[in-house]
């Protein structure tokens, strides 16, 4: 078992003709993920990726044809919203957005229709999912990992690969490895992640990679003491940041938290979480 | 990006909010005309991006031009927090009879917006918040309906706002709303919001905050952007699509990703060094990138070692590499470099360096423990 994402999955990825889209799309393929569908408005009707991948006008003709129930979008930010809500009326039960700068407010509006769907969003500005073995969606690098009991969810993007590979070259493998995304207001988030690794048989243990800023950090840390059984391990970056530029009165009064890494880690290890110092500390204390 | 009181308040202004009579000034002589064509007591305020202006004493009445010329001119040689003041606001002064504070910003947990209100407006608002949190009353609103008229009436019930006042509220609520909406804010925030000598409600002092990733869509306010906000090199770097910050120490760090280069930062002080900055040259970083990067790390006289820490996922380790050769070539490099390459395409990008002068490594530790030595033998 794992989560989210397994040799089943079948990928539509939506701006498969751009630079990244093309680029990442056969790197999907060379892991054996099933990309079935690519769709870039304009070349519908043409092949992608050496002709291994039929493009499509739309995601409800991609969806239609091809069976597709995982979207990947990697479209430039200002078309980020609308690939969004494309994908969501097409049906897939499942989004990875890898795409970064999208404003705010118009991720405020995402994420409320696609709860309303009942549709997962990872992302955006995200590295993606990735199943050691089975399946690959969106950019972590396939060969960082290897199939295993460690389930990684993480803030950031490359420290996640960073981490990945530690655990790696550390003689462990992970179940699956979830790239949330630093945005503020994202899909799934690190409670939901933490619900499905503790109950994945595959997972035996958990690595929460956090960093500065916002409180989410804090309430994994209480979901962690009341619901997870399996032993966590975590990493908050920026310890050595200095205090970020404040945004007025109301950040802090809304989130009633100081963002600081010091106040996370604290909270973690009131829940009984072994906090890493630096990210190649994290393998040392997973064993 | 965050915006002026006075810009703020003509944001306000226009969409029917209630602000006091008054323009902004760079000059002292500027300021006493406001001051007489306002025919009233007035109130000098400095206009910089930084909080604690009052306290700071950037914040003064006068009774008449002579002195609102003689403040401003005092105030427009200050420096706060740092920033130099070049422009303030002449307003006429208000009788407040109550401060209120009115604010949307985004909650994050609860992914939509609200809109929060207390009767204990004025600038202790933070300290209201913490001790009787029950004073300030919030109202989320759903991003597809907006902010309704009822939830205006149930702040201004919430706060005890007497009835009188309702209405007037209402309409600023609503021009709030209208205005975080508009401008793409992740904060417009009113405080104080008064009831004044005349029973008005009026706004009298305002705070936007733009959010950077909507500035593509309204080209009109990000010409507002005053470039005392951040430190030139950080001007610089957002003009190549780089995040930059600028700290004190040694080492410089040209990272690719946020959370890695805070966890590079974290490590360098892990072994005893400094950060010289936080630098992320983003996802798909290209040699253009790259150069300038560097040319902005190395403009920092502080820097004694450059730790570069890039790991390939939507970045290609073959174009940083090439990015670096670009800019040792351009702009010469005279401190030790430590590079550490890994992911996408890490072997091209490992054998473009072979031949240049500089160390390299495998893992974070070894490289973070490579430039803390280097910056230590060249100080």
């Amino acid at each position: 078992m794992s989560i989210l994402v397994n040799k089943d999955t079948r990928v539509l990825i939506q701006g498969i003709t751009g630079r990244e889209g093309s680029f990442h799309a056969a790197a999907m393929l060379a892991y054996n993920t099933k990309v079935v569908a690519g769709v870039t408005p304009g070349k519908g009707g043409e092949w992608a990726c050496d002709n291994k991948v039929p493009v499509f006008e739309t995601c409800k003709e991609a969806v239609k044809s091809t069976g597709a129930n995982c979207s990947l979008i990697f479209v430039p930010a200002r078309f980020a919203t609308d690939a969004l809500f494309e994908a969501a009326d097409a049906g897939v039960p499942l989004v990875v957005c890898i795409s970064d700068g999208l404003a705010v407010q118009d991720m405020m509006r995402v994420r409320n229709y696609y709860d309303q769907k009942g549709i997962k969003l990872i992302g955006p500005n995200c590295p993606g999912l990735l199943t050691p073995g089975e399946a690959k969606v969106g950019i972590i690098p396939g060969y960082v990992a290897k199939p295993g009991g460690v389930g990684i969810v993480a803030r950031s993007g490359t420290l996640t690969y960073e981490v990945i590979y530690a655990i790696t070259n550390a003689g462990m493998g992970q179940s699956t490895c979830v790239g949330i995304g630093g945005d503020p207001v994202k899909g799934l988030n690190f409670i939901e992640v933490l619900k499905m690794f503790e109950d994945d048989p595959q997972t035996d243990r958990i690595v929460l990679i956090g960093e500065i800023g916002g409180n989410d950090e804090e309430k994994a840390a209480e979901y962690i003491s009341d619901h997870v059984t399996k032993p966590v391990v975590a990493f908050i970056a920026g310890q050595t940041a200095p205090p970020g530029k404040r945004m007025g009165h109301a950040g802090a009064i809304i989130e009633g938290a100081s963002g600081l890494a010091s106040d996370k880690i604290k909270a973690l290890e009131a829940a009984h979480v072994k906090v890493a110092k630096h990210p190649e500390e994290i393998p040392t204390l997973l064993k | 990006m965050k915006l002026h009181e006075y810009q703020s308040k003509l944001l306000f202004a226009k969409r029917g909010i209630p602000i006091p009579k008054g323009r902004v000034a760079t000059t002292a002589q500027e300021a006493r005309e406001i001051a007489s064509e306002l025919k009233s007591a007035v109130v000098i305020k400095s206009q910089v991006l930084v909080g604690g202006r009052g306290k700071a004493g950037g914040i003064k009445v006068a009774k008449t031009p002579e002195q609102a010329e003689e403040l401003a001119a005092q105030i427009l040689a200050m420096t706060i927090k740092g920033l130099p003041v070049r422009k303030v606001l002449v307003d006429e002064a208000s009788e407040i009879k109550k401060e209120i504070y009115l604010a949307i910003t985004n909650d994050r947990a609860a992914k939509c917006p609200v809109m929060m209100c207390s009767s204990e407006g004025g600038i202790d608002i933070e300290e209201v918040a913490a001790k009787t949190p029950e004073k300030i009353i919030r109202e989320h609103i759903n991003p597809f309906l907006g902010l309704r008229e009822y939830q205006a009436r149930n702040i201004a019930a919430g706060i005890g706002l007497p009835r009188e006042h309702w209405n007037a509220f209402g309409q600023i609520a609503m021009g709030l709303y209208r205005v975080y909406v508009e401008t793409d804010a992740t904060l417009a925030e009113i405080n104080p919001l008064v009831i004044d000598g005349k029973n008005q409600v009026k706004a009298l002092d305002g705070k936007i905050i733009i959010d950077d990733n909507a500035l593509y869509r309204h080209l009109d306010l990000a010409e507002m952007r005053d470039p005392d906000e951040d430190a030139a090199s950080e001007i610089e770097a957002r003009k190549y699509g780089l995040s930059f910050i600028k700290l004190d120490g040694e080492i410089g760090c040209m990272v690719n990703g946020a959370g890695l280069a805070m966890g590079t930062m974290d490590i360098i002080s892990h072994f005893g060094g400094t950060p010289a900055n936080f630098l992320d040259v983003g996802g798909g970083a290209n040699a253009e990138k790259v150069a300038a990067a560097f040319r902005i790390i190395l403009s920092d006289k502080n820097v004694k070692a450059v730790l570069i820490n890039i790991f390939g996922g939507i970045t290609r380790c073959d174009e940083v590499a090439r990015g670096i050769l670009k800019a040792i070539d351009e702009v010469g490099v005279n401190v030790p470099m430590v590079v550490r390459l890994v992911g996408t395409n890490q072997e091209e990008g490992r054998r473009l360096l072979a031949d240049a002068k500089m160390e390299t490594a495998t893992l974070l530790a070894e490289a973070a423990q490579k430039a803390v030595n280097a910056a230590k033998r060249k100080s």
